[in-house]
């Protein structure tokens, strides 16, 4: 199939929205991905035909719903090759994965333990660590960035140790766009018996990941980064390690056996999905990873890799203008600054040219504490975007920094 | 001049303009208007949580009035900070507790009122506020 842009733009209504009277040009992909109007219409197609709740109506609807909902943990299950349905969990995004992963080993991590995370983590993936290290007594070490910005190997070859629970990273770094080495880490880690999970928030959209091959123990991701809608996201672990750890929200939906003396939890995946879940948004999740494929990663992962290059040496050509985490090894992500400028005042500026940036420390203090910057402008492409927009991007930029100077 | 004088020049001081470039051009004018805050200043103290760009502001309380220094990293804040103090600096407690803030509307700088935005503008204004609330019981 040829990866026709033009067409596929077609399939997302946001696209023709006018910001500021000017076309909008959305360069903010990192953030939230734009939705096609297929996964749209399955949000409406569920309220308008068979909004019930699951797992608990014997009456038509709710086992239509049911049936839908569960239709999308298969999918999710091929799509990431997990080796059981059941390893795959909803829940509200990476964010809530990783809770449930930090909360879940609360009993099973003690004094002496130690915890990694990488220098390049979302605050999504310190807090939470930093949260049950101090419950728990454990320590959390971290593995340093060189100048570059990517992880240093050596560093995480020293820190690693016997003491070592459970190392904690992203696959790509959300404010650079890094791809981290995760099959090192993970055969590293995994030689001295620490598991280990990975935050693919940053990475599924651009590339297809095979949880098996990886041999990972939990891996995360978020729907509304993937096409799909936002509140949405899955956590997947190995079965024996779901089993073994406590789900730390209660409810309906989790258990198998309640009286006022004792719970019984449910088996997985339903242990840990407590409450009636966003059903319409788990169907809406299946479609959107449906349309990805139909685009064909492969596909996505060369045309964007093209616009990165593009956009890359467009960028390059302005005076001044500092590119952090500028590898070989990267998503369509761009991460910069222009000297003498801060970052707010130039997404301001390119704000009224109707070109949509992430501006500011994305979530990722320590990481701009590396560089010794206040912040960045980052520009993430997707798919979506077109080299014409990246020629606009390039003029604003240049009228922006003339108005700035 | 009261508040609402000043605040009436400021609008139709905006309304000349065209289009957002003036607007943005003046600002960025105003901004170099700012008295030098002195760095020594610029402490966690002073500094207003929650903007995307770094904004201290400092208050002096003389003859019954409110002195107001601040400064930021962000040149289009700095604009708007020049705007605030033009409107609020060296007022008593009193006016600026009772004055209304919704110029910032009017001059067609809403956008940056949104705490999504996050550059301040919001938190600033808070922070006028409370400084003329805790001077006010002085």
């Amino acid at each position: 199939m040829k990866f026709d842009v033009k067409n596929i733009r077609e399939d997302f209504p946001i696209l023709k929205k006018q910001i500021n009277g000017k076309q909008l040009i959305y360069f903010d992909n990192a953030a939230t991905s734009q939705t096609p109007t297929c996964v749209i219409n399955s949000i409406s197609d569920y309220y308008n035909n068979y909004n019930s709740n699951i797992h608990r109506g014997v009456h038509s609807l709710s086992e239509e719903a049911t049936e839908a909902y569960e239709k999308a943990r298969g999918k999710i299950q091929i799509h990431f090759n997990a080796k059981h349905k059941e390893e795959i969990i909803f829940t509200s995004g990476t964010t809530h994965s990783i809770n449930i992963v930090s909360n879940g080993f609360l009993n099973l991590i003690g004094e002496g333990d130690e915890i990694i995370v990488s220098g390049l983590e979302h605050h999504s993936n310190i807090v939470p660590w930093q949260m049950m290290c101090k419950k728990t007594n454990s320590k959390l070490k971290v593995i340093p960035l060189d100048k570059n910005g990517e992880l240093d190997l050596k560093e995480f070859k020293n820190l690693v140790s016997k003491k070592t629970k459970l190392v904690f990273l992203n696959h790509v770094s959300n404010a650079l766009g890094i791809i981290n080495p995760i099959e090192e880490i993970i055969q590293i880690s995994h030689s001295y018996n620490a598991l280990v999970l990975i935050d693919g928030a940053q990475s599924a959209a651009h590339f297809k990941i095979d949880l098996q091959k990886l041999n990972v123990d939990f891996f995360t991701a978020s729907a509304h980064k993937l096409c799909g809608p936002t509140g949405v996201g899955f956590l997947y672990g190995k079965k024996e390690l779901l089993e073994k750890i406590e789900p730390f929200m209660g409810g309906g939906e989790m258990i198998s056996d309640v009286t006022f003396e004792k719970t019984t939890y449910a088996e997985i995946p339903h242990k840990f999905e407590a409450g009636t879940p966003n059903i319409s948004g788990v169907i809406a999740f299946g479609v959107a990873l449906d349309y990805m494929n139909s685009l064909g990663f492969e596909n996505i992962r060369q045309y964007e890799d093209k616009l990165l290059k593009y956009a890359t040496e467009k960028l390059k050509e302005i005076d001044g203008l500092i590119i952090y985490g500028d590898v070989k090894n990267k998503t369509s992500v761009i991460s910069f600054n222009i000297s003498g400028i801060h970052s707010y005042d130039i997404g301001s500026i390119l704000d009224k040219y109707g070109v949509a940036v992430r501006t500011g420390q994305h979530c990722a203090q320590p990481i701009m504490d590396h560089f010794d910057i206040p912040g960045t402008v980052r520009v993430s492409l997707s798919f979506i975007n077109t080299f014409e927009e990246i020629d606009i991007l390039q003029e604003a930029i240049i009228k922006a920094k003339s108005m700035l100077s | 001049m009261t508040i609402e004088n000043l605040q009436e020049n400021l609008i139709e001081d905006f309304s000349f303009f065209d289009d957002w470039t003036q607007k943005y051009e003046y600002m960025i004018e105003l901004s170099k208007t700012l008295d030098k805050m002195d760095e020594s200043l610029k402490n966690d103290e002073n500094l207003i949580k929650g903007c995307q760009s770094k904004v201290w502001l400092n208050a002096d309380f003389k003859d019954g009035k409110i002195n107001f220094i601040a400064d930021s990293e962000a040149i289009i804040t700095k604009g708007i900070i020049a705007i605030l103090l033009m409107v609020f600096n060296n007022k008593t407690p009193d006016e600026i507790i009772k004055s209304d803030v919704s110029f910032i509307e009017k001059i067609g700088l809403k956008e940056h009122l949104s705490p999504n935005r996050a550059n301040g503008l919001y938190s600033m204004i808070k922070q006028i506020k409370f400084y003329a609330i805790a001077y006010n019981k002085k």
